[in-house]
């Protein structure tokens, strides 16, 4: 391709990381949620308590767009590892391509076969049935989860493949492929981070209800499910994060010293930079804030641990330390918030006050949001820190981007961008109009038709006495 | 027997199966403006719901098989096609959001339905241009796309683009007359009376055009020679026959037989598509063995596809079994 400055290479790329970004959004959530209405229709079958049945139906609606704008988004990645990444899609498609065909297989079809039951079906099904359409659904999403980031960890952690004529990657034993190193990590890491982002977008729903002195017994159970999960996931995920961290550490030592901003190497132990600019273009840290020996300390366990820096590293083999200096920062720094949110409202439970104390509740709907910036601030940092390769140390990212010049990406980027904010802005409004009545008694399931004059309301569809309507 | 003939007639068969299935609702939208606004609009649009994200992701599993089974096909013909296949992409946002936002914000609904016509006319309108495209051949260099931006823009790909939009609004109107009654059900039967004659005469022209074109396929040679002969000596009754019923269906039959002898209609014509392709995967240049993925790639998806695709059949049909029936105006009853 003539791309002599790489404007056509940046261009791909920023349209990929744009529509995977606001991708991840929504599985990030669906993930969360599918399982949560799980629990929550389970909970009301067990129980036969209404408050559950409201906040499933209440939650279902929610559910239903963020689910329609994640089908549609997902659409697209589907096609454009070929539209833009046709040099990766050939020399790869027979190592991702079969993990991205069984995510179709075992997941996208297991969910969207029993959505449509899941949304519409209550007063069709029995209500076993329709729970076993939920569950159905639910793990639908994290058999999804499961075989995207087996592709994404293998392109991370390549390892289970030989090299043809053609210079195509060869499966040479699947249970490798799937099984690479950094699979088990970033598969936990990423669904108790989909678990958890919901967790707190369910309290910040909850606790704006609570500071509007909107009480009822479903926005009180509400909040107490989602801090719950904050006080256990919180400190689950900093564990699971810093495993995560260690083996990234093992088999892509590079990413953490480009995260890390260690440009030089500390053979007495380096230090662990706070905050600081990573300067790449001069290999140093500006403005550092560093407590001395922290750093092998966490890497290595050792407080003297001597450590590589980027100067044992070409200069084209880094990836860009400034933007996961910061992204990795940010992540960690929302995960300790959350650990902190969920230790204040143990307390809060503890005193009996967990539904009475505002500043819990200011916090809660502050943290609201932060998981999906969390997730994707994890996102920047794992993917950002893999440059310049696209295939971890076999493929450049350079090397496998499609013969298509600066102006078609940029018109293709251009039409991305105006799409996506106005649709998913607009998703994302009637999402938060939603939230913003508090759930309560009678809540209505996700109507097809808004005119139910007929008397076949879903609603009445579920009456607890079993009757189906028709 | 050949692993790589399994999985062309594995993908074959996805991209059929989208093409049925997505094919009636994106007829739905197609022939949304001319449906009233109102009740006949809501049951058009309810009719649909509960299974359009399951249509759709037969055509992430036809996009994912290729690059799992034919990488080299994907990695050709999705560059090659840069221009229509992003337009699709967009319009299916706008096409599959439309569902859930028409409910979600009346002030709006006149925006989002013209989004979900416009989206589906679109996305429709770029499948056509991409079938096309691939019949009139694409410029291979080595391992890439070697034409250029404008490649797949020709008087032919336009006449395929606009020939599916009319194959697709025949199959919604088709659906809306077997799930819809009344006045709507009336309404679907005007459309496909000119929407049938209109079909067999795109599909006419897009049969004629095919042996002319200039390119290096020679459609012509496949359908001449045996077994192709076979099926061109009884295409012309197989089609006649089943446009016949179909037409009797339409003016005055059973709610279900038009749209199953439409069905009948578009498998013949995917049966005859497979026919000027086979063995090729891009037509004259590349044949499915020269793209295929290692054997190694090829079984390991086969058990799964072997194991997973009848039970997704059977689960598929359980849920178009509960939405059976008429829909009715306020969802289906």
């Amino acid at each position: 391709m003539h791309d002599p400055d790489g404007i056509a290479l940046i261009l791909a790329r920023a349209q990929f990381a744009f529509t995977i970004s606001f991708h991840f959004i929504f599985p990030a959530f669906s993930i969360g949620l599918a399982s949560y209405l799980a629990v929550l229709e389970g909970l009301w079958l067990k129980t036969g308590q209404e408050k559950y049945l409201n906040l499933f139906k209440y939650w279902l609606k929610i559910f239903a767009i963020g689910f329609a704008m994640g089908v549609v988004s997902g659409i697209v990645m589907s096609y454009q590892f070929g539209t833009n990444w046709s040099v990766f899609s050939d020399k790869a498609g027979p190592v991702i391509g079969p993990l991205m065909a069984y995510e179709v297989l075992t997941a996208f079809f297991l969910e969207a076969g029993f959505l449509g039951v899941m949304l519409f079906g209550m007063g069709r099904v029995g209500k076993k049935l329709h729970f076993a359409a939920t569950l159905a659904v639910a793990v639908g999403t994290c058999i999804s989860a499961f075989w995207i980031l087996a592709a994404n960890s293998w392109m991370q952690t390549p390892q289970g493949y030989a090299i043809n004529a053609a210079g195509q990657f060869v499966p040479q034993s699947w249970p490798e492929i799937i099984f690479n190193p950094s699979f088990p990590y970033r598969l936990v890491h990423t669904v108790l981070a989909a678990y958890l982002t919901t967790a707190l977008a369910v309290g910040g729903v909850a606790a704006w209800h609570h500071l509007k002195g909107r009480k009822t017994p479903e926005v009180k159970t509400m909040f107490s499910m989602a801090m719950w999960m904050a006080a256990l996931v919180a400190p689950i995920q900093i564990f699971a994060g810093d495993q995560h961290g260690l083996n990234t550490h093992h088999y892509q030592p590079v990413k953490i010293m480009a995260l890390e901003g260690h440009f030089q190497s500390h053979p007495e132990g380096a230090p662990l930079y706070l905050f600081g600019w990573p300067d790449q273009a001069a290999q140093t840290m500006r403005f550092p804030i560093a407590i001395p020996h922290l750093g092998s300390l966490l890497l290595e366990h050792d407080w003297n641990a001597p450590m590589r820096g980027l100067d044992t590293v070409p200069r084209e083999d880094q990836p860009p330390a400034a933007i996961i200096f910061w992204s990795f920062r940010i992540m960690v720094g929302l995960g300790f918030l959350m650990f902190g949110l969920g230790l204040w409202s143990l307390l809060a439970r503890w005193r009996k006050k967990l539904h009475d104390w505002t500043w819990l509740h200011r916090l809660a709907l502050v943290m609201g949001p932060s998981g999906f910036v969390a997730v994707i601030a994890g996102w920047v940092t794992t993917e950002v820190g893999r440059q310049p390769w696209v295939v971890y140390g076999l493929l450049r990212t350079r090397d496998a981007v499609s013969p298509i010049g600066a102006p078609g990406v940029t018109g293709s980027l251009v039409a991305f961008v105006i799409v996506y904010f106005s649709v998913f802005a607009a998703g994302t409004w009637y999402m938060l109009k939603l939230m913003a009545h508090a759930p309560a008694a009678g809540e209505t399931a996700p109507v097809s038709a808004p005119i139910r004059s007929a008397g076949i309301t879903a609603a009445a569809a579920v009456e607890p006495d079993g009757k189906e309507p028709r | 027997m050949d692993l790589t003939v399994i999985w062309a007639v594995i993908i074959a068969f996805a991209v059929a199966m989208y093409v049925v299935m997505d094919g009636f609702d994106l007829g739905i939208g197609i022939l949304f403006p001319s449906v009233p606004v109102g009740p006949d609009r809501d049951q058009a649009m309810n009719s649909i719901a509960p299974v359009w994200d399951g249509n759709e992701t037969w055509l992430v599993l036809g996009g994912g098989g290729l690059m799992a089974a034919f990488p080299l096909a994907y990695a050709i013909v999705l560059p090659a096609l840069y221009a229509p296949l992003i337009a699709m992409l967009l319009g299916l946002v706008f096409r599959g959001v439309a569902f859930e936002f028409r409910w979600r914000d009346p002030g709006h609904r006149k925006f989002w339905d013209a989004g979900f016509c416009l989206g589906s006319l679109v996305a429709t309108f770029a499948q056509g241009i991409t079938l096309g495209a691939l019949l009139q051949g694409i410029e291979v260099h080595g391992r890439a796309y070697g034409g250029g931006w404008w490649d797949w823009l020709t008087p032919f790909s336009l006449l395929t683009g606009a020939s599916l939009v009319t194959a697709y609004a025949l199959l919604g109107a088709a659906w809306l007359i077997w799930k819809t009654e009344g006045a709507l059900n009336a309404l679907a039967r005007r459309f496909a009376t000119w929407l049938l004659p209109a079909f067999l005469l795109v599909v006419g022209a897009v049969s004629l055009a095919t042996p002319l074109l200039e390119g290096v396929p020679k459609y012509h040679e496949r359908w001449f020679q045996w077994p192709g002969l076979l099926v061109t000596a009884i295409m012309p009754f197989a089609f006649g026959g089943t446009a016949l019923l179909c037409w009797q269906g339409i003016r005055r039959g059973r709610d279900w037989l038009p749209f199953a002898t439409a069905l009948g209609l578009f498998a013949l014509t995917l049966v005859g598509l497979g026919i000027s392709i086979w063995p090729d995967v891009i037509p004259g240049r590349v044949t499915i063995w020269q793209a295929a993925s290692p054997p190694q790639s090829q079984a390991f998806m086969l058990v799964g596809a072997a194991v997973l695709v009848p039970i997704i059949l059977a689960y598929t049909a359980w849920s178009y079994w509960v939405f059976r029936g008429k829909v009715g105006a306020h969802g289906y009853h």
